[in-house]
């Protein structure tokens, strides 16, 4: 049994203009010790796909299974033990952590509020977590202005951990730190993964990090998944034409002055467009893909896609390495 | 292209705070048509030297250097009156944040065309359609019409596109474009730095990329001055760079950076970290990078090393990392 089977997740938002869907019929799964990545540009629909997982908004549509069981439709209250299991990590670790607050008191609060321990345990835990994530003891008693950002996101980390959850969404979780410090915390993520058995769902816009961290890879535009893959494989062959632009778009030092891969501009999700999502940007495109949606299809054991045109493009894509 | 005159000239440029130092002793030449990349992470000092050469330093700095010069012109005795005359024209800069830095007010035709009225005093009518061309020259579909749109109205990318053509209004020599794709989505990213390289040689510019992307880097820069805590620790040819940087703080910044190309996966080892943090430089009498460094000296910590040529167009500013290169080809004291 998958740890997180997610099946035809739908998130649609209601705005004076329209539908916005921000998730459009989304299926995929997590297993255990799984680090599954969830790569897209911003408006496509990653970081609401990762809310909804956690149930901080309520899926318009669709079903979500943690741990065998079913989470979609659950109400808050009966929600709540499953959120020791699932925890988040932000893309900002200062505004993720309340400057009023103790770094103690920051780690101590999801012990109190889910019941855990006596006082004496929670402080042994706090110190335990603290120690855990590369922090110095005495961070116990300070502020989050006192620490820099690498520390700030090593305090949210430790927090996301401290209830010992099963499942991690990392949404863009070095995307605002230092080049410097982004190693250090990528690092940390694998070292806690092997320590704790965890899972994670790592979104990012950044291939390079994810191509560094993830074993899966979902690709993901304009509220669907395009492409689905395990990192060596879809790294190695990319099938939808999208994925294969975002690799191209990739500054690489071996490709000097080289033009850009792909015209036009990511489309508002409010601009319902027919057919692929993707055509009016795509190479491939042709009169089909303008009206009929692709479906996901299995292209090889655990490579989906959803585009008319893989079959098409596979083999001029595949020296591409 | 060291045999060509500079389009710009810095040498020991220092800007200091009431407490503090953020640039220190910076040097670094421009040459026509040539693109250099300004790296380094937050609090290095990049984006003040940015503001230095725009004339825009805030009030409570105070800046010195021993050379500040742009296409011949001394740039460290003008007025803010000269300097009103010399931004835009001679040099202009493209800034990270294009969310902010449009007016949201103005149509984007207005703020093209407020550069192009104040410096060549054309009527409304011309700099309108100057503003069209523009837009057209930083290929933004239908600019007869985009040209009376407000900001809002522009997506991430077609705003930082404006931002460009604003900078480009007058055919500065100099383009300074500070993170100019930070903020940008990956595949918009690309188009803009290939625009911008495409109007760096359409319109002979100098440009000046300031970014902490190594990737962007290496595929668009010929160039590279690395930054560190204020000081220049490194300058190379891009292609140096990646194969044979020798500072320890370039060499670490290169390990550190998952790179998509290397496919290098968790599942072959950790990625190589620089521990610390830049905070540590504060108050260091020596290297500023001492404090982080895995091949420090004491000698490292007394005072803060000096460039060195180790051949044309390559300097390092330190003893150590030349030491350790057993094919040392160390030329002489860096003049600059």
């Amino acid at each position: 049994m998958s740890l997180l089977q997610v099946s035809d997740l739908h998130m649609h938002f209601h705005t004076a203009t329209g539908v916005l869907r921000a998730v459009d019929g989304v299926s995929f799964t997590i297993e255990r010790g799984e680090s599954v990545g969830l790569v897209g540009e911003s408006g496509c629909g990653k970081s609401t796909l990762g809310k909804t997982l956690l149930r901080l908004l309520d899926p318009t549509a669709g079903r979500i299974h943690f741990d065998g069981q079913a989470i979609d439709s659950l109400t808050q209250r009966a929600v709540r033990p499953f959120r020791t299991r699932m925890q988040m990590i932000f893309q900002d670790p200062f505004s993720s952590l309340n400057p009023r607050q103790t770094i103690g008191q920051i780690l101590a609060a999801p012990l109190t509020v889910h019941g855990r321990g006596n006082k004496a345990e929670r402080r042994r835990r706090v110190a335990t977590m603290i120690d855990r994530v590369g922090l110095p003891t005495t961070s116990v008693g300070r502020y989050p202005h006192e620490f820099s950002g690498g520390q700030r996101q090593r305090i949210g980390i430790a927090r996301a951990l401290i209830l010992d959850p099963a499942l991690v969404i990392c949404d863009e979780p070095v995307s605002a730190l230092d080049l410097s410090i982004q190693a250090q915390i990528l690092n940390l993520l694998v070292q806690m993964k092997r320590d704790l058995g965890l899972s994670y769902l790592f979104i990012s816009h950044d291939l390079s990090v994810v191509r560094f961290f993830a074993d899966r890879v979902l690709v993901m535009y304009l509220g669907r998944i395009v492409e689905a893959a395990s990192g060596a494989d879809l790294w190695r062959n990319p099938l939808h034409p999208y994925t294969r632009a975002l690799i191209a778009a990739i500054p690489d030092p071996a490709r000097r002055k080289h033009a850009a891969p792909l015209t036009g501009e990511l489309p508002s999700p409010e601009d319902v467009t027919t057919g692929c999502p993707f055509h009016p940007r795509c190479p491939l495109a042709t009169a089909r893909c303008t009206v009929e949606a692709p479906q996901p299809q299995m292209f090889s054991p655990g490579h989906s896609v959803a585009c008319h045109h893989a079959d098409a493009a596979q083999p001029r894509f595949r020296k591409a390495g | 292209m060291t045999s060509m005159t500079p389009l710009l000239e810095v040498q020991s440029l220092t800007i200091r705070f009431a407490h503090s130092e953020p640039v220190r002793d910076l040097s670094f030449r421009v040459y026509p048509r040539e693109t250099v990349a300004l790296v380094g992470e937050s609090g290095s000092g990049k984006s003040l030297t940015a503001l230095a050469l725009m004339g825009l330093l805030p009030s409570s700095a105070r800046s010195g250097a021993a050379s500040l010069t742009l296409a011949g012109a001394d740039l460290r005795a003008l007025t803010p009156r000269a300097w009103r005359r010399v931004r835009g024209r001679e040099v202009a800069m493209v800034f990270q944040e294009p969310m902010t830095s449009l007016n949201p007010v103005l149509t984007i035709g207005r703020q093209i065309t407020e550069s192009l009225r104040h410096h060549e005093g054309l009527s409304a009518s011309a700099a309108r359609a100057r503003a069209i061309e523009l837009l057209d020259l930083v290929r933004i579909a239908n600019p007869q019409r985009r040209v009376d749109d407000y900001p809002h109205r522009l997506s991430g990318g077609m705003r930082q596109r404006v931002m460009i053509a604003i900078a480009v209004a007058c055919r500065p020599k100099l383009l300074i474009a500070d993170e100019p794709t930070t903020a940008l989505d990956v595949t918009i990213q690309a188009q803009v730095l290939e625009l911008l390289d495409k109007l760096r040689r359409d319109l002979s510019m100098g440009l000046l990329l300031i970014t902490h992307d190594l990737g962007v880097v290496g595929q668009w820069a010929d160039r590279v001055v690395v930054m560190y805590a204020g000081a220049k620790v490194e300058e190379a040819a891009a292609e140096t760079l990646f194969t044979g940087a020798l500072h320890p703080y370039t060499r670490g910044l290169i390990a550190a950076s998952p790179r998509f190309h290397r496919a290098h996966t968790y599942q072959d080892g950790k990625l190589s970290e620089i521990p610390g943090s830049i905070a540590s430089a504060v108050g260091e009498a020596g290297c500023a990078f001492a404090p982080r460094c895995t091949h420090v000296r004491t000698e490292c910590r007394l005072a803060p090393p000096q460039p060195i040529a180790v051949e044309a167009g390559w300097s390092v500013a330190c003893p150590v990392a030349l030491d350790r290169t057993e094919e040392t080809r160390r030329v002489a004291v860096a003049s600059f």
